[in-house]
C-alpha cells in the first residue's frame, strides 16, 4: 500500500472472477472491463486497484503530499477522541482492539469470493492497515508494538490507496456477523471514510456535491426543488390515474395526517409507478397520510449514513421537522433501504423531544393493509416468477425480514426465495453509495465485483425459467437496490435476453388489485 | 525460590485482575454511541428471533414493550461462550482447533477456582475438607487440570500449525500471533510435564496453594513445575494487554454494539446522555462541517454547510 512507484497494487483478471451461473457461464455473454483512460491514470490518485471510485486529483507538489498526510493522520487522532467521535468510538475501539485474524469474515464477503479472492478486497485487509495506524500513530505504539500488531509506514501512496480502498466496501456488515469476537469491518471502512470527508474534504463527489449537499441546499439530491416535485407527483397522480382507471391524488401537507410518507425522491424520476402504486394503495385504504413539500422532507435519502456524520445529522434532523411541522403521527419510510437504516436506527439517538417522531418500515405498513382485506387482491394476477430481495439496511441491520415476504407470499404464487435470504442475504452490489457512483469505470467494477455475487443469486432463484418467454420479477423494495438491479441486469442483457425485470413491491399489490385495470406491471425495460 | 513462585503468582494474578479492569472500565466508559445493531438479535421475541427479526417487525412498535427474551439471551450467549457457535457455524476448521484451546482454558480457569476453595477450605473447615466434599473437590480439580492441560496446549498447537500451514491465515499472521500461541503451548507443555513428572514426595496443587495462601515457604516445588507455573503466571499476566483479552471486547461487542437496540425514548436516559454529548465541540477540519473546536455539535448539525465548502 505505502509503493511509491504510483502503479496500482491490485488487478482483478475476467479469469479470476467467480464464475456465474447460467445463462452467464457463456462466455459469449462475458463482458470486457473498459481500462481507466490514461486522463484518469494521469489526473487521479487512481493507484489501487483496475477502478477508480473517489478520483482524488494528483497533488501537484511534495509539500501538497506531505500537507494531505498530515491532515489524515490528525483526522485519524480525531477519530479516537470522544468529542469528535462520540458517535462511534466505542466499536470503533472493539474493532480497533480485538481481531484474532481468524479470517473467518473472509468467507462472508462478496466482494472478497467475487472478485476470486483477491487479497485487497479481503474484508481484513483494509481493517488491518487501518489497526497498525491506530497501534502505531493513535496509540504511538514503538517497535514491540510494530512487531506485535505489524508495522506500516505512512506516506502519501498509502493515503491515496486507502481512500480508494475505502470505498471497495459496501458496508453490508455481512462479514461482521459471522466474526466470533464481534469485530466489525463494514464499520471501520465507515470510519474511514469519515476521516477522508470530517478532516480532509474528501468524498466522492456523487455521494457529497451531488448527494448531501445538493439535498441540504436544493431539497433533494436530484435537484427537484419543492415546487417541481409536487409537479411531478402531479404527473404521476394523472399518469397512474389514467393507467389504473382509479383516481389517484397525492395529498400535500396534511397538517395532523397519521402518516408523512418520505420517498427516496429517486424514485419520482426512475419509478413513478412506484409513487404511483403508493398514493394508490394508501388512498385505496383509507390511510390518513400526505407527503411534505419542506426542503428536504419530501427526499428520505441520506447519504451522510455511509460517510459524514455531520451530513447525515443534518438531513435526520430535516427529516425530523418536516414531521414535526404537520404534526404527523408517524414517519413511514418509502422503499429506500439506507434510509430505513438512517432515520429509524443510526438517527434515533440523536432525536430528542418534539423531533422524536416514531417511524416505520413502508414494509410494515404496506404488510397491514394488504393483511387487512382492505384491498380485494387477486394473486393470479402475479402469476410470474418472482424472487425478493432482502436490502441490507432494512433486513441485517434493521431486521425487518418477514412483512415484505407475508406479501410476497399472499400476492406471488410463483414465488420463490434466493439462497441464502433474510438476515444472510448478499448485498446487490450497490450498497453504501455504489449503485449512484459510475465514474471513469467504477460501474464495471460495481457490476463484475460488487454485484457479482447477488447477481448468481438471482440466477439461482431463476434457474428454471430462464427462457425469455417466461417473464420474471426480481422485487428489490430499495432505491438504491433497483438502480444497481437496472443497471446490472442491462449490462448482462437479462431483460433482453432473458426477460428479467426489477422493480418494487407495491408494485406487485396493485398489479394483484381487482379494481385496477389489469397489467399494472407493464413489462417494459425501464 | 518458592518466594519467588509466591511473588510471580500473586503479582501475575494481580495485573491480570487490574488489567482486565481497566479494559473493562476503559470501554465501558466510551460514549454511548448511535445504534449499529446487527441481526439477528437473541432477545426478541422467540418468534422473530428465530428469523432474525426485530420489533420494526410490528405495526406501531412504538406502542409496545420492548423485547425482553431473556432466555434468547442466554441461550445465546451460552453457545457462543462454551462452543463458540459463530466458528464452528462459519469456520469449522478452526473451530476444530480453537474450541480445544478454549474448553482447556475454561478447565484451567476452574482448576484455579476449585484448588483456592479447596485450600481454603482446608484452612478454614478442616473437618469438611478431610471428608467427602473436600474429596470431591479434590477429584474435581486433578479431572478438569489435567484436562485443561491437554486441551488448550493441544488446541494452540493446532492453531499454530494452521497459521503457518493455511494461506489464508498465513497472510494475516503477525510474528505477535506466533509469539502468543507458542507462548500459550510452551508455557502450559511445561506445567503439564512438571505436574506429570513431579516426584512423589513433591507437593499437589492443594499443599501448594494452601503454602501460597498461608505463605509456608517451607513448600519445595520441584524445578519443572516451577518453570510451567512462573511460565503460566506471566502469559496471564500478559494477556490483557492484547487482543486475547476479547472475553472483555466480546462483552462489549455482543451486548452494547450488535445486540443494543434500545429505543432512545422522549425525556429518557439515552436523550439526556445524547443533550450532553451535543455540548461537545469538535474540532474537524473539513470547511463543509463547520466545526471550530468552539461551536458544539449542536451548533453544526443545525448550521447548514457554507456552498462549495468541499475540497
Ligand atoms: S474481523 Fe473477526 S472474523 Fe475477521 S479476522 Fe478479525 S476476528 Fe476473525
Ligand atoms: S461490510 Fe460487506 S462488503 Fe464490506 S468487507 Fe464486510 S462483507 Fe465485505
Amino acid at each position: 500500500m505505502s509503493r511509491t512507484d504510483g502503479a496500482p497494487i491490485a488487478h482483478v483478471d475476467s479469469a479470476d472472477l467467480m464464475p456465474l451461473q447460467a445463462p452467464l457461464d457463456n462466455p459469449a455473454r462475458e463482458r470486457p472491463w473498459s481500462p481507466l483512460s490514461d486522463r484518469a491514470k494521469t489526473q487521479y490518485e487512481c493507484i489501487l486497484d483496475d477502478t477508480c471510485a473517489v478520483s482524488v486529483p494528483k497533488p501537484a507538489t511534495k509539500d501538497e503530499e506531505a500537507a494531505l498526510v498530515t491532515a489524515f493522520l490528525s483526522g485519524l487522532d480525531k477519530l479516537f477522541t470522544r468529542e469528535n467521535n462520540w458517535t462511534f468510538l466505542q466499536p470503533l475501539l472493539l474493532s480497533m482492539e480485538h481481531c484474532a485474524r481468524c479470517q473467518t469474515c473472509a468467507a462472508a464477503c462478496h466482494i472478497f469470493e467475487a472478485s476470486g479472492r483477491n487479497e485487497i478486497y479481503r474484508p481484513t485487509y483494509r481493517s488491518d492497515i487501518m489497526r497498525r495506524l491506530y497501534f502505531k500513530c493513535v496509540r504511538r505504539g514503538g517497535m514491540l508494538s510494530a512487531w506485535r500488531h505489524g508495522d506500516i509506514e505512512v506516506n502519501w501512496p498509502l493515503v491515496a490507496r486507502l481512500i480508494e480502498l475505502a470505498y471497495r466496501c459496501n458496508l453490508c456488515r455481512r462479514c461482521a456477523q459471522t466474526c466470533p469476537i464481534g469485530v466489525d469491518n463494514g464499520l471501520i471502512a465507515h470510519e474511514l471514510r469519515k476521516v477522508f470527508s470530517q478532516e480532509m474534504g474528501i468524498a466522492p463527489r456523487e455521494i457529497h456535491d451531488n448527494g448531501s449537499m445538493l439535498q441540504l441546499k436544493a431539497g433533494s439530491s436530484t435537484g427537484m426543488s419543492p415546487a417541481v416535485v409536487r409537479d411531478n407527483l402531479q404527473f404521476i397522480d394523472e399518469e397512474i390515474s389514467e393507467r389504473t382507471g382509479i383516481t389517484v391524488e397525492t395529498p400535500w401537507d396534511v397538517e395532523g395526517a397519521d402518516v408523512l410518507l418520505i420517498h427516496n425522491a429517486g424514485e419520482i424520476l426512475a419509478w413513478p409507478e412506484s409513487v404511483g402504486a403508493f398514493s394508490l394503495i394508501l388512498n385505496a385504504a383509507g390511510i390518513s397520510w400526505t407527503m411534505s413539500s419542506e426542503l428536504v422532507g419530501y427526499d428520505s435519502i441520506n447519504y451522510g449514513l455511509w460517510y459524514d456524520d455531520a451530513q447525515f445529522a443534518r438531513v435526520a434532523l430535516k427529516h425530523a421537522d418536516a414531521a414535526t411541522k404537520l404534526r404527523a403521527g408517524r414517519i413511514v419510510l418509502g422503499e429506500c433501504g439506507h434510509a430505513h437504516k438512517a432515520l429509524s436506527v443510526v438517527a434515533d439517538r440523536i432525536l430528542a423531544g418534539e423531533r422524536n417522531i416514531p417511524r416505520e418500515s413502508a414494509m410494515t405498513l404496506l404488510r397491514d393493509i394488504v393483511m387487512s382485506g382492505r384491498l380485494t387482491l387477486d394473486p393470479a394476477r402475479n402469476s410470474f416468477p418472482v424472487t425478493l430481495h432482502d436490502p441490507c439496511n432494512m433486513v441485517r441491520l434493521m431486521g425487518i425480514v418477514e412483512p415484505q415476504r407475508e406479501i410476497v407470499r399472499a400476492l406471488c404464487p410463483q414465488f420463490r426465495e434466493m439462497t441464502p435470504h433474510g438476515v444472510d442475504n448478499y448485498c446487490c452490489g450497490g450498497g453504501s453509495g455504489f449503485a449512484i457512483m459510475s465514474g471513469h469505470n467504477f460501474a464495471d467494477w460495481r457490476f463484475q465485483v460488487a454485484g457479482r455475487k447477488k447477481l448468481d443469486q438471482v440466477l439461482g432463484a431463476f434457474a428454471d425459467c430462464l427462457d425469455p418467454s417466461t417473464p420474471k420479477y426480481l422485487c428489490a423494495p430499495c432505491s438504491n437496490c433497483k438502480g444497481q438491479f437496472r443497471d446490472m441486469l442491462a449490462y448482462y442483457g437479462l431483460w433482453e435476453q432473458n426477460r428479467i425485470l426489477y422493480g418494487g413491491l407495491a408494485e406487485l399489490i396493485v398489479n394483484a388489485m381487482t379494481d385496477v385495470r389489469p397489467g399494472y406491471i407493464e413489462w417494459e425495460w425501464h | 525460590m518458592t518466594i519467588a513462585i509466591y511473588v510471580v503468582l500473586c503479582l501475575s494474578a494481580a495485573v491480570f485482575i487490574l488489567a482486565t479492569a481497566v479494559r473493562a472500565v476503559w470501554y465501558a466508559r466510551a460514549p454511548l454511541h448511535l445504534r449499529w445493531e446487527l441481526y439477528p438479535v437473541p432477545h426478541e421475541a422467540a418468534e422473530r428471533a428465530a428469523h432474525g427479526g426485530s420489533y420494526f417487525e410490528q405495526s406501531a412498535w412504538w406502542t409496545r414493550p420492548a423485547p425482553a427474551n431473556h432466555w434468547g439471551t442466554v441461550k445465546a450467549l451460552a453457545t457462543e461462550v462454551l462452543f463458540l457457535r459463530a466458528l464452528r457455524e462459519f469456520n469449522r476448521p478452526l473451530w476444530w482447533r480453537s474450541f480445544p484451546f478454549h474448553a482447556g482454558l475454561y478447565l484451567l480457569a476452574a482448576t484455579v477456582a476449585l484448588v483456592l476453595v479447596s485450600a481454603v477450605a482446608a484452612l478454614s473447615l478442616p473437618s469438611l475438607a478431610a471428608a467427602w466434599p473436600g474429596a470431591v473437590l479434590r477429584q474435581l480439580f486433578r479431572v478438569t487440570g489435567v484436562a485443561g492441560l491437554i486441551l488448550t496446549p493441544v488446541g494452540a498447537a493446532g492453531l499454530l500449525h494452521r497459521r503457518l500451514t493455511d494461506p489464508d491465515l498465513r497472510h494475516a499472521t503477525t510474528p505477535g500471533d506466533l509469539f502468543n500461541l507458542a507462548a500459550f503451548m510452551i508455557a502450559l507443555t511445561v506445567l503439564g510435564a512438571g505436574y506429570a513428572l513431579r516426584p512423589s514426595d513433591a507437593p499437589g496443587l492443594l499443599a501448594m496453594a494452601v503454602g501460597l495462601l498461608t505463605w509456608d515457604t517451607g513448600v519445595r516445588v520441584p524445578g519443572l513445575l516451577a518453570a510451567g507455573l512462573l511460565l503460566s503466571a506471566l502469559l496471564a499476566a500478559y494477556i490483557p494487554f492484547t487482543h486475547m483479552s476479547h472475553f472483555v471486547g466480546k462483552y462489549f461487542t455482543y451486548h452494547a454494539v450488535r445486540w443494543d437496540d434500545a429505543v432512545n425514548r422522549r425525556g429518557g436516559a439515552i436523550e439526556k446522555t445524547m443533550a450532553a454529548y451535543l455540548t461537545y465541540r469538535p474540532t474537524w477540519s473539513a470547511p463543509h462541517v463547520t466545526a471550530d473546536g468552539v461551536r458544539t455539535w449542536a451548533d453544526v448539525v443545525t448550521t447548514m454547510p457554507p456552498d462549495k465548502a468541499k475540497r
